[in-house]
């Protein structure tokens, strides 16, 4: 039984951290939870074998659960819960400013993108006019036609 | 004694819930907001007062007794950190009266303030790692409501980085939980540090890096800090203000307190953590040269200078951890205070850019010198609080022989310099060039209104006060700091 949930663990992990890497929020948020789930099975993983439920007075010497992790999974699981109804809401709201939910390009990122090109630009310019202005010196006239020769 | 240790939790919570009654009351709103501050501001300094005389105590809740039931104790670090944390919050809160825009519009804002107070309070009380969770959610989820106030469309897609790292961060948060318990059967971090020698070295090496993962997220250390500058700006000023303050300290507290408590001392990993350091001021100094924007430059100077905590506590020294105490006590003022600088200047001017602004200091001399002398003492000159901060964090680590981390953390002072004065020379001098101008009467003479010069010239002065008792407050972070070495009292005062 630990076996199973412990592959089951490592599956919600896995998919979880996929859908991590993807552009689209939605995807993302599915990602989130999948990765909480399988944080909150290792949490349960931890308090060890199964047992009977730890009541005082209605356990005979039988093998009782740990109720430790049980009760911090259920704690993550509603914080987890909330955040996650918070974290649509604002997916909601980025859909609505929008109208679609790829996650942007990071302004600063496309700024300094766009400075780079533009400065590349500059550059193609400006070898663009010193080989002009080459060819127009062996040249030894004004005309650009001039280049085409023989 | 202990009757004061749930107090920073409790009171901002309460008054958060009467704040919330009051939503369309926005003076009893204040009222209530302000005098929950002084409330914890008076607590802090009764418990740094008698955790210095008495050693550490601890309080617990619903009455049972630590491992099994949450504890919150006070050590001479924690209620160090309380004492600077409260007064940061009130003068923020003040701030975000005078300023016109969210705190006026919202009737939110308070509530959800206070919520972050009290996680803020609970992260450096707790006794209990998976309480230290619930704190941190607390403080997160009211983080990420104060980011995202307002909804503008800039601060959707910056918030939204900064929620999806942070949930991430939870998730590992919540996988150290379940390993911790399962290798050690408690999750209460005296109980921790007792039974750690239990497991095999490895485990405990790897438990190490967990927690410096997990925490050096929250911090912002390098390669762990990209979401930093690019969610801190969009958030109203007081908010990136207590955001910068205070959120990122609560990560380095997180980091010295676990990296000293539960990692038994043979399996320190200070080299690696030395060499995060160093890697953490040069990425973030450099960032913060290419930025051409007030708020960003000081976003990634964050970054920068939380190496610097991070090389005394990579030491594994009593003066390096004393440094590292002193260094955070020290940036918590200066930073929350450049970014009021900066919404100050944003109020003035019009905007934070360097391009659009200049002459500010010429038209608006208060503001000039408000920003001038915390500048000065982050690029560590003296004689100001940053500069003996500093000298402490590098006289550690010559004393520990790590030379090259102490070159890089001088060179990076250097280019720390290098953009303060940037800021200096793009918006305050130069040619008077205002994008727009404030229209109440206060704001054109002096560049803000009365609360939000009142908070940061406050602040400004607590930053020199601290230089000026720069010699008893090392003496007490040296204190501290041996504390932290050498757990025993702490242990004790948690399991008795």
């Amino acid at each position: 039984m630990s076996l199973l949930l412990a592959f089951s663990t490592a599956l919600l992990f896995s998919l979880g951290t996929y859908l991590l890497l993807q552009r689209r929020l939605s995807r993302l948020i599915v990602g989130l939870g999948l990765m909480g789930h399988g944080a909150n099975l290792l949490l349960l993983l931890s308090g060890g074998r199964r047992g009977v439920a730890p009541f005082i007075g209605a356990t005979k010497g039988e093998r009782v659960a740990d109720p430790m992790p049980q009760a911090l999974a259920l704690t993550a699981i509603v914080i987890s819960f909330g955040v996650t109804a918070f974290l649509l809401a604002l997916a909601f709201r980025s859909w609505q400013l929008t109208g679609d939910d790829l996650v942007e390009d990071d302004v600063e990122d496309r700024r300094i993108a766009g400075a780079l090109a533009a400065l590349a630009d500059e550059e193609v310019a400006d070898i663009e006019a010193m080989a002009a202005a080459g060819a127009d010196a062996e040249a030894g006239g004004p005309a650009l036609g001039e280049e085409d020769g023989p | 004694m202990r009757v004061l240790l749930p107090l920073p939790v409790v009171v901002p919570l309460i008054a958060a819930g009467i704040s919330m009654a009051f939503a369309r009351q926005r003076n009893v709103q204040r009222a209530v907001g302000a005098l929950a501050f002084v409330i914890t501001t008076g607590a802090s300094i009764a418990m740094l007062v008698d955790v210095d005389r008495h050693g550490p105590s601890a309080a617990f809740m619903g009455g049972w007794s630590a491992p099994v039931g949450i504890s919150l104790v006070a050590d001479r670090f924690s209620a160090l950190m309380l004492v600077v944390a409260s007064p940061v919050l009130l003068a923020v809160l003040v701030f975000a009266m005078g300023q016109p825009g969210t705190e006026q519009e919202q009737p939110s804002f308070h509530p959800v303030y206070l919520v972050l107070a009290a996680g803020v309070g609970l992260s450096f009380l707790t006794g209990d790692l998976f309480n230290l969770f619930v704190a941190f959610e607390m403080m997160l989820t009211a983080s990420y409501i104060l980011i995202t106030l307002g909804g503008r469309r800039d601060q959707v897609q910056s918030g939204m980085t900064y929620v999806i790292i942070n949930l991430v961060a939870s998730t590992l948060f919540v996988v150290l939980l379940a390993l911790l318990y399962a290798s050690l059967g408690t999750v209460n971090m005296a109980d921790l540090a007792v039974r750690m020698h239990t497991v095999p070295e490895g485990v405990r090496v790897a438990f190490a890096l967990l927690m410096f993962v997990v925490f050096g997220i929250k911090a912002a250390v390098f390669p762990l800090f990209f979401w930093l500058p690019d969610s801190y700006p969009t958030a109203p000023t007081p908010i990136t203000a207590v955001f910068a303050g205070l959120l990122t300290k609560v990560g380095v507290y997180c980091l010295i307190r676990t990296q000293t408590l539960i990692v038994l001392p043979g399996d320190r990993i200070g080299g690696f953590i030395l060499v995060i350091a160093g890697i953490t001021m040069v990425v973030g100094v450099l960032g913060a040269i290419a930025q051409d924007d007030v708020k960003r430059i000081l976003s990634f100077h964050i970054v920068s200078q939380i190496g610097y905590m991070v090389l005394g506590l990579g030491l594994f020294t009593v003066a390096g951890i004393a440094a590292a105490i002193l260094y955070v006590v020290n940036q918590v003022v200066l930073k929350s205070t450049l970014l009021l600088v900066g919404g100050l200047v944003d109020h003035a001017a019009g905007s934070t850019r360097l391009a659009s602004i200049g002459g500010v200091a010429r038209r608006y001399p208060l503001l000039g010198w408000m920003f001038l002398l915390p500048a000065l003492s982050l690029a560590g000159i003296p004689p100001f609080s940053g500069f003996v901060a500093k000298l402490s964090v590098v006289q550690a680590g010559l004393s520990a022989e790590e030379w090259a981390v102490v070159a890089v953390s001088l060179v990076v002072s250097v280019l720390t310099l290098f953009s303060m004065s940037k800021i200096w020379a793009g918006a305050f001098w130069g040619e008077v060039e205002l994008v727009a101008e404030p229209d109440d009467a206060t704001s054109v003479r002096f560049g803000g209104t009365l609360p939000m010069l009142l908070a940061t010239g406050g602040l400004v002065v607590a930053s020199l006060g601290l230089a000026v008792a720069a010699g008893p407050v090392f003496g007490y972070c040296q204190r501290a700091a041996a504390d932290l070495l050498d757990p025993a009292a702490y242990v004790r005062a948690v399991l008795r």
